[in-house]
């Protein structure tokens, strides 16, 4: 058992940790915010300089060959700053669908396009009717000739405006609902039949609706196994409520260490509203919500290697109602005792508070997870 | 990082569980499985068997009896122990006054104290609380006058645990009234409890047992060579006792027992026709439990690792985090087994009562302890420095508020 991270990732750590400090402050956020992308060209550049873009890809492919705690401290420095670049988009939830599905040909492709920086990646699972039922799949594949066609619309794609690829998930096979008979491809962003809208989501990063009517594939497009794509989604997203875990203890770290400065400075009554006791409680209540939610962020990182397919999406449910419950704790009372100026556009820790939000929204939500849990009791 | 246990500390888990299976009396497992706290026998019966094995001072170094375990392994002896469910070792003898004597004692008392304290031939129990000095330790006004080689000592203690079972007692006692700052006269004293001058009184708590004591002392003669550490220094050997190794203080194997009994009685009761368990609510509040537990698992041996990494005695602002959500969980694990009981959890009868009365029992065997456990520990929150003051501990330690 080691809680510590290794030297290699303490380097790592401090230059993501520099390079957001001087390119990160809320000021400069909130310009990328009013960018037609809604993020930086220029700053994604740098990650990939940095090794970032390819931190958990081999390195046969141009990658750093990380492992999921790199991703958990990356992600968490993130969190810290709300970074808007695609990361998760690409790296995470691409990145992931690749190394696990891919054959030789698609990973030579692609993952070394991602590292480099020259590639950006969305996977198009969700339908508006879904929610959180990964296998609740409308949207068709149908064979022509040796390739298929694609119709029907996917909802809410992180990124998926500015991906240049697409992992699209689609039935070859079987009722909507159904486990098996869901496939998925590899789709140009640029391929006649595929629209997308773009538009923010609540937190300002970006996401997009998907409308594919006879989109047509070769062979090659088929990523993974025919019929059998469902246990890779279930991976990619469990590597998302991962990354997204740490994301949301980096946001948690800001907006405590906000909170506690502001009951330091802010005077009422003659004297810092900090001194009063029913603060500090709640200060302290919020630091237990935060610890709490560092060691499931913990639990889900480690949680990815394991084995045991119902074990590791135990421990992730866990992590995800743990983090998700910390998060709520955390960004609410960030906001509360703020008062006021928490409540304000023009202050970072509401930006916090949404970012939170809308993670504890993707992936299946606590009541989603608890529910699985639940179902498991013996 | 790496959150999984070596193959030496799994190898250890299961030589401990595997102790515990096959040298537990019977009797005593079951009465705790029940729910029933041990008796004054058996919490004796079982110290004895594990301090044969040279278990018992499970956190002493090696030269005054202690195994010599890593602080993850002393974790890990702890949460079996508790999970078993097992006795507890006396902690006033083991966690508190062991460590003390071993940091402040002189060669005299360790000699004297030491192995009888790890082999429960004395009894020890905790005279720190008063009426007037609750959370505001300092406050305490027992005062102890020096005359010739003896301290006269007289006042009162309460909220006492164990005085009634109890052959000695460590208090904190004044011995310099005039001091400007009231920690600075304030000594750590041992006091054998059959001295004349001593008077126990019982305290019926919430739940219907006798486990608190108020004692009072009037004229009451104890030797000098009795004194723990200087005299009118004693506020750091408490500060010392309180600030030690707190690697049990979340209790966690408890919360876990408790949860699996609540599953268990749960197959065994219905409702609307159907086992309990099979329930959605209870089904969610148990899943909600074991997310919490699971977090509090590992936040536990983020405190343990960091604590074994630092090596020495150094006490964590974060084990306070520990003693909040510890106490909470406990607490929430006694609410769910009185729930899952219901009706049949309210009645006042005991089994062993019963049968030697030779009446019928009144309920299923599993009933009778869930509400009184429910009862006892709302004083979790309360005892060993209350959740709030915890709260100020970490506003002060960790938050600088």
């Amino acid at each position: 058992m080691d809680f510590d991270p290794t030297e290699d990732q303490r380097l790592l750590g401090d230059s993501v940790a520099r390079l957001l400090a001087s390119e990160y402050s809320f000021e400069q956020r909130k310009s990328l915010l009013g960018t037609p992308t809604g993020w930086s060209e220029r700053l994604w550049s740098r990650y990939a300089e940095l090794g970032l873009l390819g931190l958990p890809i081999s390195e046969e492919h141009g990658g750093f060959g990380g492992g999921p705690v790199d991703v958990m401290l990356l992600m968490q420095a993130f969190g810290r700053h709300l970074v808007l670049e695609p990361y998760l988009a690409t790296v995470v939830l691409g990145g992931t669908a690749l190394r696990l599905a891919g054959t030789a040909a698609q990973q030579e492709e692609i993952l070394p396009a991602i590292a480099e920086g020259s590639l950006k990646l969305a996977v198009a699972h969700g339908e508006r009717q879904a929610r959180y039922d990964l296998s609740d799949v409308r949207t068709t594949a149908t064979r022509r000739g040796e390739g298929f066609v694609l119709e029907g619309a996917k909802s809410v794609v992180l990124h998926g405006d500015c991906a240049d690829r697409l992992v699209v998930s689609a039935r070859t096979a079987g009722r909507e609902d159904e486990p098996e008979g869901i496939s998925l491809f590899l789709v140009d962003a640029e391929a006649p039949g595929l629209a997308r809208r773009g538009y923010a989501l609540r937190d300002g990063t970006r996401a997009a609706e998907l409308s594919l009517s006879g989109v047509e594939l070769p062979r090659e497009a088929l990523l993974g196994p025919l019929d059998g794509g469902l246990p890779i989604v279930a991976r990619v997203v469990e590597a998302g409520i991962a990354a997204t875990a740490a994301e949301v203890i980096g946001a948690m770290e800001t907006m405590q260490a906000m909170t506690l400065d502001y009951l330091k400075t802010r005077q009422q009554f003659g004297r810092p509203i900090g001194d009063n006791q029913a603060l500090q409680h709640r200060a302290a209540e919020m630091l237990v919500a935060l610890e709490q939610g560092r060691s499931m962020a913990m639990l889900a990182t480690m949680s990815l290697e394991e084995e045991d397919a119902a074990e590791r999406a135990r421990a992730i449910s866990m992590a995800k109602v743990g983090v998700g419950q910390a998060g709520r704790f955390v960004s609410q009372n960030a906001v509360q005792l703020h008062g006021g100026i928490g409540m304000t556009e023009e202050y970072a820790v509401g930006h916090f508070f949404r970012r939170v939000m809308v993670i504890e929204h993707l992936f299946g939500d606590t009541a989603t997870h608890l529910d699985r849990l639940a179902d498991q009791v013996s | 990082m790496d959150l999984r246990f070596t193959p030496e500390e799994a190898a250890f888990r299961e030589e401990v569980r595997g102790f515990i299976r096959d040298n537990l009396p019977r009797e005593i497992h079951e009465r705790m499985r029940l729910g029933y706290p041990p008796r004054k026998q058996d919490t004796i019966a079982w110290q004895r068997i594990l301090n044969a094995q040279g278990w018992a001072a499970y956190n002493w170094p090696k030269a005054h009896g202690g195994p010599g375990w890593s602080p993850i392994q002393r974790m890990i002896f702890l949460e079996e122990n508790l999970s078993a469910p097992a006795p507890e070792l006396l902690s006033f003898n083991i966690t508190m006054l062991g460590p003390v004597l071993i940091q402040f004692g002189t060669e005299a008392q360790k000699k004297r104290f030491l192995p009888r304290a790890a082999n429960l031939d004395d009894w020890w129990c905790q005279g720190f609380s008063e009426p007037g000095a609750g959370s505001d330790l300092a406050s305490l006004r027992t005062a102890a006058k020096r005359e010739g080689d003896h301290y006269i000592v007289n006042g009162q203690k309460i909220w006492t645990s164990t005085a009634h079972n109890a052959d000695w007692c460590f208090c904190l006692v004044r011995t310099d009234p005039t001091a400007k700052k009231r920690q600075e006269g304030i000594s750590f004293l041992l006091i054998d409890l059959r001295t004349p001058g001593i008077e126990v009184r019982p305290i019926i708590s919430i739940d219907g047992s006798h486990h608190l004591n108020e004692v009072f002392f009037t004229d009451v003669k104890v030797p000098a060579e009795n004194l723990v550490g200087e005299e009118n220094r004693g506020w750091s050997v408490a500060k010392y006792l309180l600030g030690n190794e707190r690697t049990g203080i979340a209790r966690l194997g408890k919360s876990k027992e408790r949860v699996r009994f609540a599953k268990e009685v749960a197959r065994e009761v219905r409702k609307e026709g159907r086992p309990l368990i099979e329930d959605r609510g209870f089904r969610a509040r148990v899943a909600q439990l074991e997310v919490d537990m699971k977090a509090l698992e590992i936040t536990q041996l983020r405190v343990v690792s960091a604590y074994a990494k630092a090596g020495g005695n150094r006490p964590d602002p974060l084990s306070s985090v520990l003693k909040i959500k510890g106490t909470e969980l406990l607490q929430a694990s006694s609410e769910l087994v009185m729930d899952v009981g219901g009706p049949q959890a309210m009645p006042v009868w005991q089994q062993e009562l019963a049968a030697l009365a030779n009446e019928p029992a009144i309920g299923p065997d599993w009933a009778p302890q869930m509400a009184p456990n429910y009862l006892m520990l709302r004083a979790a929150s309360i005892y060993g420095g209350t959740n709030e003051i915890q709260k100020n501990i970490l506003n002060k330690a960790v938050l600088g508020l």
